[in-house]
């Protein structure tokens, strides 16, 4: 028998964090602390228009200035940079524009890359950077969805005939998984029509992106800023034509990503094809102001949705038409993110029958892409409003319409009707623990007394329960999707000859404590000391294969392929062992690190075998002289995280401050490694899913500028903007792998953005208030209250 | 222009251009990357060191200012291998994941319990409003710089970690 997780001592403890050591000593490698000799430094020039023709580029003063070794256009460059690449065709007919890194003769958004400059030293390269001078002729610019899909829209791409990139749709009727949802639309007792937008967010992970490319040697190594190195190096390797194995990329320390390091950036072309050009190392780090504009944005989409219900409040189908903006071009998974929202917007709930349309469009805006969540915030949000609308349309508790629709937990496995199986989950469990928590009949009470008050502070509670799916996954569903990549997971072990033990993962950490989880794990698997256990990762030469970090994959698919990496271990071992002890492999028992002749006390250690494997003086005939083993993990269903959220929020009806009161969750995340890190990442989580309700929104102005490109304008919260977060869990095993993990990454950002709303427009409901758009800032809600009182005029 | 300074204990005297940021000063001259960049508008915090016991986001001081001064980075407070309270409580709490904005962090919380040795939460919100933390939500930060206050002495703040560059001993404090 192998060592299982569930007889181990590490998994489920709340062990500190391994990597914390260098990190807050400032022993730190992030890409930007990297320097090599004769390092030259990097600057962009950028478009400071949305939409123009570039007519002239005098480069001459730029080139003629001290330190300046180079500086290069977007022409000088076209035969060299390709295209970016999309890595998600959603339907045969996609309409994709050609993606250059830098822009040869027109730019389609503010803070493209035109030129660069290429100089000793990085305040040379920006003084060179500021005098690249540029001549643009302005188009016409496109920003507004609906006007950029009507007849005689102004286009992003006249070359594409249309701003329509795909058009993608699912319908439970035609797929056989449920009922024709027109049908019940005609059907319905109630209908709840609705639009909600979702503003668009800039991911702001704290460290800007940074690239470093060293051409010396015989491969090309870079060291970036990413959360995917390994699909980083496939796809410069697929763009500029160089072979893959002549590309080595390092992710060295990464100062979180939240999705919008899940890229292949222009920067990191550019940097490449300098450091190729000019033989020397060449690096480049973007300014915060450069990141906000030109790295991806998230979100940004406009939902149209239909619910139909019975009386009794029992849905009976669910219709979305979705407004999706791509920005100005696609990039890697740009076109496939309300997709990951399309089979999430039934949620944990039991609608028979469901349509979802969604409509790529380009505008003159910052491509988007994946943000922590990625369509499923979208989907969870819209979902959990309209609970609380067709509760208040029933005159229901909002929770009691919820429970009437969701899947109880004796019903698991259960098929949804987007086709999914959800292996397992206890919504009645989750929910029970969180309203005790929360005191949720004494906030009624309160809400009821302040009403009957007409206190001008009025008390508001948000519900939001919600399921995500993680993993990004199961590769032939992935095929299924024309995603254009498996899902897998690889990890190897190496046995050291003194004991020690190196774990070597593909998938690469930025913040989520890898190092620590994965030496807990294996730790458990080999029965020794978490001490002894270094993790690799992050650099395509120690660790050669992976799918990378995204979509809370890590632990869901990347630890179970490190479990499965260390039962090959064991399996060797065992050979040696019975080799060693002269008794039958059968004969022997594995756990705590021992292999044991089983009724005796004669044993060996897993560390003498690896001691007695590298000798090599005595091992079974034909046994090669090693344990090191790797495993490739591929899983056979995505993984159903679940939870119930709940938010009290005080509203100033006289100022339209909103102040969050409490904020409880109960997440049932399947079996937890490290109930610390699991917290961490919940409280990370709820902290962006809030500030997507509350303070976060990248406008543009209408020529198209954007005006929140700087921290002075994004609002981030800071520690006074959120509350204390009050977190438990229950715990409802994954049953489709061993571990029974589910993931966590992302499950605070999905559930607390409508939870935070449900919240607000319960504190105004009763002023006549409906909606409020995101972000709901004082302005906003004072507006809507105004707007209610007026007679609903705004 | 010339300038002399004493970082993290050690003097160094160096020409610079009059624009050079001290955070630069620090990264590329001084090799001190454990502080970092992370915003071009001093909203983020991520760069806070304390020049002459005080902290400072060194984005925007020139490094020309510092002339004369003594800079402290989060490379300069750990004393003889032992971490500084405030990076321990740090650890202790798991009040960093990327550990991005955390040099800055914990040097600003340094300041704040120099001011405030005894704070409550809110006075710890308050006195890390000016730092950044996108990963964590603060909440460990919070508990972080309120356990660190209760395992250092009042008034242990930046007097603790200034030394005399001559005796390479705390110039006060603990």
């Amino acid at each position: 028998m192998t060592a299982t997780a569930e007889s181990g001592q590490e998994v489920g403890r709340a062990r500190l964090r391994k990597e914390d050591a260098r990190l807050i000593t400032g022993r730190t490698r992030y890409t930007d602390n990297l320097s090599l000799n004769g390092m030259l430094h990097m600057a962009l020039v950028r478009s400071p228009v949305a939409h123009a023709t570039i007519t002239n580029i005098d480069t001459s003063a730029a080139r003629s200035m001290s330190g300046v070794l180079a500086v290069w256009t977007g022409a000088d460059l076209a035969d060299e940079q390709g295209s970016l690449p999309c890595a998600w065709v959603v339907t045969p007919d996609m309409k994709a524009p050609p993606a250059p890194s830098l822009a040869t003769d027109t730019v389609h958004f503010a803070g493209e890359a035109v030129a660069v400059v290429i100089a000793r030293t990085a305040y040379e390269a920006a003084d060179a950077a500021a005098v690249v001078d540029v001549d643009y002729s302005e188009l016409p610019v496109v920003l507004d969805m609906p006007a950029a899909v009507a007849d005689g829209a102004d286009l992003v791409h006249p070359d594409l005939g249309t701003n329509i990139s795909a058009v993608w749709a699912f319908d439970s009727g035609e797929a056989g998984t449920g009922g024709d949802v027109d049908e019940a639309i005609a059907g319905a007792e109630v209908l709840i029509e609705r639009t909600y937008r979702q503003q668009r967010l800039v991911p702001a992970f704290m460290e800007p992106r940074s690239v470093l490319v060293d051409p010396t040697g015989e491969q090309y190594t870079m060291w970036s800023a990413t959360q995917i190195p390994h699909i980083l190096r496939l796809m410069l390797a697929l763009t500029l034509g160089v072979p893959e194995h002549k590309v080595r990329v390092i992710a060295p320390d990464v100062g979180g990503g939240f999705g919008g390091k899940l890229q292949v950036t222009p920067e990191e072309v550019v940097t490449f094809l300098a450091a190729r050009r000019l033989g020397k190392p060449v690096k480049y780090t973007e300014s915060r102001t450069e990141s906000v504009q030109s790295a991806h944005h998230g979100r940004d989409q406009i939902q149209k949705l239909t619910l139909a219900a019975r009386r009794d409040g029992t849905v009976t189908g669910l219709k979305v038409e979705l407004l999706a903006d791509m920005g100005a071009y696609l990039r890697l998974i740009t076109p496939g993110v309300p997709l990951l929202g399309a089979f999430m917007y039934n949620s944990i709930y039991k609608f028979p029958a469901y349509k979802f349309v969604c409509t790529n469009v380009f505008t003159n805006k910052t491509p988007t892409d994946a943000y922590r969540g990625a369509g499923r915030p979208e989907a969870t949000f819209a979902i959990e409003r309209l609970m609380d609308e067709l509760a208040c349309e029933l005159d229901m508790d909002p929770m009691a319409v919820r429970e009437r629709n969701w899947i109880k937990h004796e019903e698991f496995p259960f098929s949804t009707v987007c086709g999914l199986v959800y292996d397992s989950g206890n919504y009645e469990a989750a929910t029970s623990k969180a309203m005790e928590m929360f005191g949720y009949d004494a906030l009624r009470a309160e809400q009821a007394r302040r009403r009957a008050e007409n206190d001008p502070v009025q008390l508001g509670i948000g519900i939001s329960t919600f399921t995500e799916m993680c993993g990004i996954a199961p590769s032939r569903v992935l095929g299924a999707l024309n995603f254009g990549s498996g899902g897998w997971e690889h990890a190897a072990i190496r046995m050291l000859p003194s004991g020690k033990v190196e774990v070597v993962t593909g998938s690469s950490a930025h913040g989520q404590g890898h190092e620590t989880a994965w030496s807990q794990i294996v730790a458990d698997q080999l029965g020794v000391p978490f001490e002894d256990v270094e993790v690799l990762h992050g650099d395509t030469q120690s660790a050669p294969k992976g799918m990378d970090t995204y979509g809370s994959r890590s632990l869901t698919v990347g630890a179970i392929a490190v479990v499965k990496a260390t039962e090959k271990v064991i399996g060797k071992a065992k050979t040696v062992a019975a080799h060693l002890l002269e008794c039958a492999e059968s004969d022997l028992d594995f756990a705590n690190g021992s292999f044991t002749v089983r009724g005796t006390e004669t044993s060996t250690t897993i560390q003498d075998v690896a001691l007695a494997v590298f000798m090599s003086h005595n091992l079974p005939d034909g046994f090669e002289p090693s344990l090191d083993s790797d495993a490739t993990y591929d899983p056979e269903n995505f993984s159903f995280p679940h939870g119930t959220h709940l938010c009290a929020t005080e509203v100033d009806t006289e100022t339209g401050r909103v102040r969050i009161r409490s904020y409880v969750c109960v997440d049932d995340i399947g079996k937890v490694v490290n109930p610390l890190i699991a917290d961490g990442q919940v409280h990370g989580g709820l902290a962006q899913g809030i500030a997507q309700a509350l303070f976060e929104e990248a406008v543009h102005d209408e020529a198209g500028t954007l005006t929140t490109a700087t921290f002075a304008d994004y609002l981030l919260p800071s520690a006074v903007d959120l509350p204390t977060f009050v977190t438990d869990r229950t715990e409802t095993p994954a049953t489709t792998n061993p571990l029974g993990v589910k993931g966590v990454g992302e499950a605070g950002t999905i559930a607390s953005t409508p939870a935070v709303v449900n919240a607000i427009v319960d504190a105004v409901r009763h002023l006549g208030v409906s909606d409020i758009e995101m972000p709901c800032s004082p302005q906003r809600v004072w507006r809507a209250i105004q707007a209610a009182s007026n007679g609903g005029a705004e | 222009m010339r300038i002399t300074v004493h970082v993290d204990g050690t003097t160094y005297t160096d020409d610079v251009e009059p624009r050079l940021l001290l955070v630069h000063y620090l990264r590329e001259k001084l090799g001190k990357v454990g502080t970092v960049i992370g915003c071009d508008t001093s909203n983020c915090g991520a760069c806070t060191v304390h020049l002459n016991g005080h902290s400072v986001k060194s984005c925007s001081v020139l490094a020309v200012q510092a002339d004369g001064a003594e800079v402290t980075t989060i490379e300069g407070i750990a004393r003889d291998g032992k971490l500084h309270p405030v990076q321990q409580a740090f650890h202790d709490n798991h009040a960093l994941q990327c550990g991005f904005c955390t040099p800055g962090m914990i040097m600003q919380s340094i300041d704040l319990l120099a001011d405030h040795p005894d704070p409550d939460e809110s006075e710890i919100r308050h006195g890390i409003e000016g730092n950044l933390c996108r990963c964590t939500g603060y909440q460990n930060i919070v508990r972080a710089v309120r356990q660190a206050a209760d395992q250092m002495r009042p008034g242990a703040g930046p007097d603790a970690e200034r030394i005399d560059a001559r005796t390479q001993q705390p110039v006060g404090g603990e």
